[in-house]
Formats: C-alpha cells, structure tokens, sequence
C-alpha cells in the first residue's frame, strides 16, 4: 500500500466549525494521483463536511489541505477551484433558472485537459436528449446526477469531489453512476467519494477512510474490505 | 377635430405619450432596483438620488467641461456607478447576511446625504438642461405632434432595457448572474469570483439610474429632490411587478406609465393615486407580484 509518490490532496490535522459548533476534530487523510478514495461514515460523522473544508465554503476550518502541494486552506474557494478541485455537492446544486445546458456549461474552465462535451455525452447520452429541456430541475433525479457530475467534467479539475452520487437513485441508475465512475478513473482523474452505500463503493473505490465525529477511525484498501466487513457493518450500524 | 370615446384624440394621444416617457423612466429605474435586489438582496433606497446625480453629473460636465449631452449619457454613468461600487465595497458587502431593514435604512440614509448635499449647493430651485440639438423640434404624425427628444427617450429605454434582459437571460454572463443570485456559495465554488460580480452589478444598477437621470435632464428640471420625487412611485411599480423579476419591471414600467396617462384623460382626479390603488390591488390577490417567482 506504500506509494512513493507524494499524494495529490494531502489533508493533515484539518478541523473546521459552523458557527459555535465544532465539527472536524483534526481529520488527516490522502488521497494519491489517479485513485479513487471513499470516505465511509454515519450521518453526522463529518464526511459532507470534510468536502465542505477542502473545497473552502464551510464557515472556519485550520489544519492543512495540500493539494499537488499547494496549500489550500485560507484560500477563498474560488481560488481553490482554480487550482483544480470541483465539487458535487449532495443537493447536487442544480440551478432552476438556467437550462439544462446553461446548467451543464455554467462552471468555467480552470485549466487545460477537461473533458470535451462529446466525451461527456458519450459517458452520460440522456444529457444530450435533455439539452434543449427548459429548466435544470425538471429533469429526474438520476439526470439531475448527471448533470451535476457532466458540468464538472468540463473544467480541467483534476480532483473531483462527489458527495454522496447514488443517494436516492434507482438501482439501474446507480449502475450507471459507478460505470461512468470507473471511467473517470481510466481517464486520469482523481475522484474523493463520499458515501454510505459501501455496497457501490466496494464497486469503484481503491481506499476506504471511515470516519465517526469528526475523525478519521480505521483505513483499508479495497482488497481487505472483506476481512473487515464485520467491523463496517458496526462502524457504519448496518 | 376627432374623438375617441368623446376624448379629443390630440389629447388622448398626447396622454398617451406622456404616459409613455414616463413610464421608460419607471422601467429604467425599476429595472435597476430589481437587478440590485435579485443579486444584493438589498432594497437600494438610494436609487433616486442616484437617478438624481446622473442628471446632476450631466449638468456639471456641461458647466465645468463644456461636455454636451451625448458624452454625458455615457460618461455621467459611469461616474456615478464608480460612486456605487465604492458604496457597495465600503458599507453594502458587510450588510449581505443580514436582514433586509439594514440595507434599506443605509440607502435611504445616503439618499438623504446626497439630497442635502445636493440642495445645499445648488439650491431646490432646479436647474435648466437644454435639449440637445440634433434633438429639438419634432414632428407632425397627423394625429399629434411629437417631440424629436421625447420620441428618442422612448427608444433609447426601450433599448436598453431590453439589452439588460437578453444579457442577463440570454448569455454566458447572464448565467452566471442568475445561478449566483440562487446559490452564490456553489457558483462561487466552481471558480468565479462571485463578490466582484456583486460589486459591479450594484455599479451597473446605478449606472442604470444615472443614464435614466441624464435622459430626465432635459424633460424635468435638475434639482435636488427629482428623484425622490419619482422613487416612490417606481417602489410601487417594483411591488407590482414583483420584487426581481427583470422582465417584470420592465413591462410594469410602461404598463403603468400608460395606465397613469390615460388615466388623466379619463379620470385626471385619479391621476396621481391610480398607481398605489393598483399596487394595493395587486397585494391583497398576488402578494409576489404579477411577474414575482414565489407565489
């Protein structure tokens, strides 16, 4: 499991609070090039909120996110996107006064080497019968998935951010989610997942990370998830 | 002479007109507090007092500079909204998280600085502005006589008001004004720098004010309280057409320069009150407006 190679997101010690509340307890992780890391965790045990600190919108966060050694945090997040991170948010975000193309074109291009438009609609082809839809969010909610992950595509990100992708979606589409996922991994990107369904991550994931109130409690790869498949159903009270 | 509906026409036409001219000046500027409210959730109370310094900006670059009306419909602008990005940069950015009272106090404060500053140099008498020249006579339609300027601040509100809506409907820009106004924390996570665009849509709205105060220059006397004059009704105009709403301003600013010209032909004693009775109507079936999105 060693690898040489520096990671390219390095969280170490990363606290962050909303308000009054305290809710990332110094959480340390990495994620390395072209990995696809998942981090596992009950309601409430900080994983939106660990996505939240590295892409820079939650209210106050210390520590450090290194990312392709730059340093992150006390950037705005703006500037963070511009480095390279893009987000999925969980309420996938998407805007009911622009179109579905509008919507699909609205994050601008940050670096070179995004996905062209014809690539996103090969992995996603119900976007492209939906482009001439009037409105972002009356599309279903697997293609209001889509079209969160397809916009991001598009950037030149190379890290990507998916907070929870298969929530609320039918079998078939989580089927579709995970293909395109595996996909995005031949393609070169880097793809920090947060889930609860380790079901679907067991299909797409090379690490695990479980979290519980704000911390970092046990790490495995995905070949030993079946010798600890005892201690997830606990951590994650399955 | 010819009636219509035993109104004389030449009257009925000319209300019509006045209706009109008025109403381009309660689209510019409805326009303007609806862009600023759909981005700054602040109720820019000092819109009339913007309005007034364009028309004052006008005036002075003829004094000072011997610039004429058609640079100062593109310079006074820009000054002014250069006015407002410094407001919205020094006091506006620190009011976003709360609520909309606090906004609304500051601008109505600013507006009555700017009101007593503006009184207090130039007096409350109102100052001429001479049409400009290419502009001045006007001619017969055979059923009325319309003036060169006014048929030409007609047009010239038309078209930018309708520049402002495809901008902000119809292209990439746009679009990001639109998803900023709904989430702004998201479209800023995606890379744009969603505070300056804040900052300069409340310049632009300003601008926008201060190019309808340079048009107003030489149809109503510049003076101090113009535009407090005006703001009252272009506030009703707002509530009616629904707080926000772009094409909704515009359309309810004509619509209601219309109604209220007509009005003075039909019923003169209603003239000046149509336009609240209206807004009343419109609160107590449509609280959100006609064109507001929450209904």
């Amino acid at each position: 499991m060693l690898d040489a190679r520096t990671p390219l997101l390095a969280v170490k010690d990363l606290q962050a609070w909303y308000g009054e509340s305290h809710i990332l307890h110094g959480v340390t992780f990495d994620v390395r090039e072209g990995e696809v890391v998942t981090l596992l965790g009950r309601n409430g045990a900080g994983k939106t909120t660990t996505l939240k600190s590295i892409m820079g919108i939650v209210g106050h966060r210390t520590g450090s996110v290194l990312f392709q050694g730059e340093e992150l945090i006390g950037r705005s997040s703006d500037r963070i996107a511009r480095a390279g991170v893009a987000l999925c948010p969980e309420e996938r975000g998407i805007f009911s006064s622009l179109n579905v193309e509008e919507n699909l074109l609205l994050p601008p291009v940050v670096r070179p080497g995004g996905l062209a438009l014809d690539r996103i609609f090969d992995l996603f082809p119900n976007l492209k019968e939906r482009l001439g839809s009037s409105q972002g969010t009356k599309l279903s909610g697997g293609e209001q998935q889509m079209l969160a992950i397809g916009r991001i595509l598009r950037t030149g990100a190379r890290l990507l951010l998916l907070d929870e992708p298969t929530e609320g979606l039918a079998p078939v589409i989580i089927q579709q989610i995970g293909k395109t996922i595996r996909a995005l991994k031949q393609e070169g990107f880097t793809i920090l997942l947060v889930e609860q369904n380790f079901r679907f991550a067991s299909t797409v994931a090379d690490r695990y990370y479980v979290m519980e109130h704000g911390r970092i409690i046990d790490q495995f790869a995905n070949a030993e998830l079946d010798a600890n498949v005892d201690k997830l159903h606990d951590y994650l009270g399955v | 002479m010819v009636e219509i509906f035993g109104i004389p026409s030449q009257a009925l036409f000319g209300q019509l007109l006045i209706g009109l001219i008025n109403g381009s000046f309660y689209a510019l500027l409805s326009l303007g507090l609806a862009v600023i409210f759909g981005m700054l959730n602040i109720i820019n109370f000092s819109h009339g007092a913007q309005y007034m310094m364009g028309a004052f900006a006008a005036y002075l670059l003829l004094q000072y500079s011997g610039l004429g009306y058609w640079p100062a419909l593109i310079i006074a602008p820009i000054l002014v909204g250069i006015t407002g990005v410094i407001v919205e940069r020094l006091f506006l950015q620190w009011l976003y998280k709360l609520d909309h009272l606090y906004g609304l106090l500051l601008t109505f404060g600013l507006a009555l600085i700017l009101e007593g500053v503006a009184r207090n140099y130039f007096g409350s008498a109102g100052l001429p502005y001479t049409v400009p020249e290419s502009l001045q006579g006007g001619r017969n339609l055979g059923f009325m006589f319309l003036p060169n300027y006014r048929a030409w601040v007609i047009v010239a509100s038309l078209a930018v008001c309708f520049g402002t809506w495809f901008v902000i409907e119809r292209t990439r820009l746009g679009a990001y004004l639109r998803a900023a106004t709904e989430n702004p924390t998201l479209v800023r996570a995606f890379g744009i720098n969603v505070p300056r665009m804040i900052t300069l849509t409340y310049g632009f709205g300003v601008a926008l004010a201060a190019f309808a105060g340079v048009m107003a220059a030489p149809i109503y006397n510049v003076s101090p309280q113009m535009g407090s004059e005006l703001i009252i009704v272009v506030f009703a105009v707002v509530v009616i057409g629904g707080m926000g709403s772009i094409l909704g301003a515009i359309l309810t600013g004509f619509g209601l320069g219309v109604i209220e010209g007509l009005t003075k032909v039909f019923f003169p004693e209603a003239s000046n009150t149509v336009i609240f009775v209206i807004m009343a109507i419109v609160l107590l079936v449509r609280p959100a407006g006609l064109f507001g999105r929450r209904g």
